[in-house]
């Protein structure tokens, strides 16, 4: 029997991606050092400025991890801005604030001012009315495949799951994302300005992930959120023993899951100890060869030294429990489960542990492990003291999350749940930047922070609510009314839609 | 009098089960509404519904109340029709990557002959997610081929396997098979509403797939079937003494097919590209069959030529990624674009009710876009009722409609609301679900107990 077709259905086709929401509330009352891996630094971060000091033969910065850390760097520099003032909207900050006929002020990329009617806007700044329509942080998506598998989703360019091996922790997304998805554009008209890329959750290991900046760019090194930590994804259940159960390998089982992480750490550890031994001997002036770089275990190591968040795809809640063990064996931190459909099962569990948990509003049921997959999960989450972020893991709802997030909140409304819009908001912006390592940067509106700015046409949480301005860096990146704010990618050039999707 | 048959029917299941609502058709009067009645009347800002013996018999501003009915005051929150999903696999699916729970597939055996009808289970959990969202009536339509589990994710993918196991027939199982309506009213053992409405195709590039690899392929199976079922119609007698040229389909698949080429019963064409629509409008004026359009992200650059067709079309208003060759000009005005030019839209969402937004929201999402609140409305209620030949008895609220009627929280469109009451047939459908089971549940203090004592 030969297969004449194998097609995917159009509709049909849902990239499973792993996403978890953090409650914003649960977030916020957390101290941001307990979200922050990075606080602890390495030992090969400390090493790191002296790679071969002592050395009879300099090692090649690629040979050294510690000497190697960012050899994609970002290029990113923020598009022309113009010091720009917000007057008069409603003004929802993420930081608990929602004011009435508020001004926001941006002036050199930067936030500098954040008020009510009677803030001063400085001399030359541009001021836009924007009386009747809302202001919020852009928007933050954490589970984005935008890039690795972009549209057309035609098979060559099906780049986001390497599928190959359970564990590929030594691939990473940036290397697979297309900068030319038309996706991005669309994102962008939706009011995000920053995301994570995330490898898919076919293997127990996905690889790293990336966190870009929402803007036109030639290449991903333009897009890379500068200085923004990696992020590891991670795959519970049924994907990757699905995956190599069907190749005849380990895992099959959800036991042989568990053997695969554990048994990943172990030889990470052990890794990072080599070259702590090799280090040592350097630094007392002994001859010492180093040991052979491997990117799979640098990543882990990365995450055992904490400088690699862990981005872990995981419904159930049993499932997030063992997770949370693993982590505590090995010594690390889940910094977020993606597709949380139980964590409402869990909720003080992961708010004790402070893991975040990226959802979406009411999808679940469409495989055994979502089944038990409800509306009220974020707002329950939240009530509980967790952190709540709406993630999308789909290239339609991430033009739409700031809907997302309003389907949750009146779930958990009708549910009694008493959330309040200015809350609520830091699902989509806040907390999504805290998981994402980013939070001293962007995600709310406050003086300082990167001018990462929506204008919206009303109450974000509509439905028939839409961006008019996105703002990123305090440069206009789209704009709803002109045209020429509506950059358009090579793909769509001459193509019969010519890139237009909206009236 | 079929229909007092079935109330009668239904009544006597629901007697059997304790509920909460009530569990018949009683008399209910539903007043200070914001009636949105789906009909050339338009909404009336305020007025009273009346519901006697499963249908509506009184809509207006000033309507006498019944005796003994029982009155609820909507507190001027919104009333509709009951919502139509005009194209899903509820009652025929159960958790979607699990194919043993899937008998919306044709599978490679069969092809327009494929019959959702006898795969129907009305006690699925998703009858009761589906009602929460406001549907009251649900479209079932096949999908051709055998689903297999994709390699990447989460991703659901055809296989179509060649033809020529079902006994004989030659063509490939290009017909998908036919489609159902339903009820999604609680503890109804027979929830069909209408079966064999329409049979099922896929053209452009899966199309193309099944038949072989190309688009020249599928049309030209196509028309060669239609010929096939208009001979095999003519010569029944003939055809069973052995005593035609052979068919490339089998009995089962023409049967299927003569009620089309009768033009009794349309095909559910799914198309994307332009050219492809263009096509299908060919084909059916060729053949002269009815058909509906599904999908049609391009739909808006041939708006006219549907309209002048009069082919009623089924769009997700979500559709904009360039996703597909075929789909390179999907734009999220194509509803509003289509409905200016004259085409009867019916607004769907994912297939199935665990999917990310129900109907009513993607109607929100049109409105956004552009297409007037009443025509988003219509695409949900009246639309999908008149283009899948059930506008005589749901879709609107008027006097002789069943009483398929639901009470919102606030503006159906809107993200916050949802339906505070649901009737189907003039019966309170109960509001539970397996999802707000498990929200009571998890809500419960804890007591020193597992979870599974609440």
């Amino acid at each position: 029997m030969s297969h004449i077709g194998f097609q995917p259905v159009r509709g049909q086709i849902f990239l499973a991606a792993s996403l978890m929401l953090t409650l914003a509330s649960g977030c916020a009352s957390t101290p941001p050092a307990s979200l922050s891996p990075a606080a602890k630094p390495s030992s090969a971060a400390k090493t790191a400025e002296k790679p071969a000091a002592g050395a009879s033969t300099a090692v090649r910065p690629g040979m050294d991890p510690a000497a190697d850390r960012d050899p994609f760097p970002s290029t990113y520099h923020p598009l022309p801005a113009r010091p720009t003032a917000l007057v008069g909207a409603t003004v929802l900050t993420a930081t608990g604030q929602q004011i009435e006929h508020g001004v926001v002020v941006m002036v050199d990329g930067h936030i500098t001012a954040v008020g009510g009617p009677g803030t001063p806007v400085p001399p030359g700044t541009v001021s836009i009315d924007a009386s009747g329509k809302w202001v919020t942080p852009g928007v933050i998506d954490v589970h984005s495949h935008l890039g690795v598998y972009p549209s057309p989703a035609v098979s060559s360019r099906q780049d986001g799951n390497e599928m190959t091996d359970p564990n590929t922790a030594g691939v990473w997304a940036e290397n697979s994302v297309w900068p030319q998805d038309p996706g991005f554009d669309r994102a962008r008209a939706g009011g995000v300005t920053t995301l994570q890329i995330l490898p898919g959750s076919g293997n127990l290991f996905g690889g790293r992930s990336v966190t870009i900046r929402n803007v036109p760019a030639l290449t991903i090194q333009g897009m890379k959120f500068p200085g923004a930590p990696y992020g590891l994804k991670m795959a519970c259940g049924e994907n990757p023993k699905r995956e190599y159960g069907n190749k005849g390998r380990l895992p099959s089982t959800a036991m042989g899951n568990v053997y695969g992480y554990r048994k990943a750490w172990i030889d990470a550890a052990e890794y990072a100890r080599k070259w702590d031994d090799y280090r040592a001997k350097i630094a007392r002036g002994e001859q010492a060869d180093p040991p052979k770089r491997d990117l799979t275990l640098d990543t882990l190591a990365g995450v055992l030294s904490g400088e690699i968040l862990v981005h872990n795809h995981c419904y159930r809640a049993d499932e997030m429990a063992t997770m949370i063990d693993i982590s505590h064996e090995f010594g690390y931190r889940v910094t977020m489960f993606h597709h949380a459909v139980e964590a409402y099962k869990i909720a003080p569990l992961l708010a004790k542990e402070h893991v975040c948990v990226a959802l979406w509003a009411e999808r679940g049921g469409m495989k055994m492990e979502a089944l038990d997959g409800i509306g009220e999960n974020a707002a329950m989450v939240q009530a509980a003291g967790g952190c709540v972020v709406i993630h999308s893991d789909d290239g339609q709802l991430i033009q739409r999350l700031n809907q997302e997030a309003g389907i949750a909140l009146g779930a958990g409304w009708r549910a009694g749940i008493r959330i309040s819009r200015a809350e609520a908001i830091a699902w989509i912006t806040a907390n999504p930047a805290r998981t994402l390592g980013i939070s001293d940067r962007t995600g709310s509106l406050e003086p300082g922070k990167l001018a990462d700015v929506v204008l919206w046409s009303g109450d974000p949480f509509s439905v028939y609510t839409i961006a008019e301005k996105v703002f990123i860096d305090g440069a206009l990146v789209y704009d709803r009314h002109d045209p020429h704010y509506q950059p358009r990618s090579d793909f769509e050039l001459g193509q019969p839609g010519e890139g237009a999707f909206h009236p | 009098m079929r229909a007092m048959t079935m109330i009668r029917r239904v009544c006597g299941l629901l007697g059997l089960v304790a509920a909460t609502a009530a569990t018949h058709a009683e008399t209910v009067a539903i007043v200070h509404a914001r009636l949105e009645t789906m009909t050339e009347a338009g909404p009336i800002a305020s007025g009273t519904l009346v519901m006697k013996d499963g249908n509506i018999v009184a809509v207006g501003e000033s309507v006498r109340i019944p005796e003994g009915a029982r009155v609820i005051d909507a507190q001027h929150d919104v009333v509709t029709p009951g919502l139509i999903a005009p194209s899903t696999n509820v009652m025929v699916d159960e958790v979607n990557l699990l194919p043993e729970t899937r008998d919306d597939w044709s599978g490679n055996r069969i092809s327009a002959g494929f019959d959702v009808e006898y795969g129907i289970n009305p006690a699925s959990t998703l009858v009761r997610i589906g009602r929460q969202s406001g549907v009251t009536t649900a479209v079932i339509t096949p999908l051709a081929g055998r689903m297999t589990v994709g390699a990447d994710d989460d991703q659901e993918v055809a296989a179509i396997e060649g033809g020529g196991e079902g006994g004989g027939n030659t063509d490939p199982p290009l017909f998908a098979g036919q489609a159902a309506i339903v009820r999604l009213s609680d503890n109804d053992a027979e929830p069909v509403e209408k079966a064999r409405v329409a049979v099922a195709l896929d053209l452009g590039e899966a199309g193309a797939s099944h038949a072989g690899g190309s688009r020249g392929a599928a049309i030209v199976f196509v028309k060669s079937a239609l010929a096939d079922a208009r001979r095999f119609a003519a010569n029944r007698t003939a055809y069973d003494r052995g005593e035609t040229r052979p068919y490339g389909l089998s009995r089962v698949d023409l049967e299927a097919l003569v009620p089309v080429v009768q033009s009794k019963t349309p095909l559910l064409v799914r198309v994307h590209r332009a050219s492809d629509i263009r096509e299908t409008l060919r084909l059916a004026r060729e053949e002269k069959v009815g058909v509906i359009l599904e999908g049609a992200e391009e739909g808006w650059m041939v708006a006219a030529d549907i309209a002048r067709a009069k082919v009623p079309v089924l769009i997700d208003p979500q559709d904009d990624l360039p996703d597909a060759f075929e789909s390179l000009a999907a734009r999220l005005d194509n509803a509003a674009r289509l409905n200016q030019a004259g085409v009867t839209i019916g607004i769907k969402a994912k297939r199935d009710f665990n999917s990310l937004r129900p109907i009513r929201l993607n109607a929100g999402t049109a409105v956004a876009y552009g297409l007037p609140y009443e025509a988003a409305l219509a695409a949900i209620t009246s639309n999908p009722a008149r283009l899948w030949g059930i506008a005589d008895r749901v879709g609107a609220l008027k006097p002789g409609m069943r009483g398929d009627v639901v009470i919102w929280s606030g503006d159906p469109l809107e993200t916050t609301s949802y339906p505070k009451a649901v009737f189907i047939r003039g019966v309170q459908q109960p509001d539970r679900s397996r999802r707000l089971e498990l929200r009571d549940r998890y809500m419960k203090a804890a007591d020193g107990y597992p979870p599974a004592y609440h």
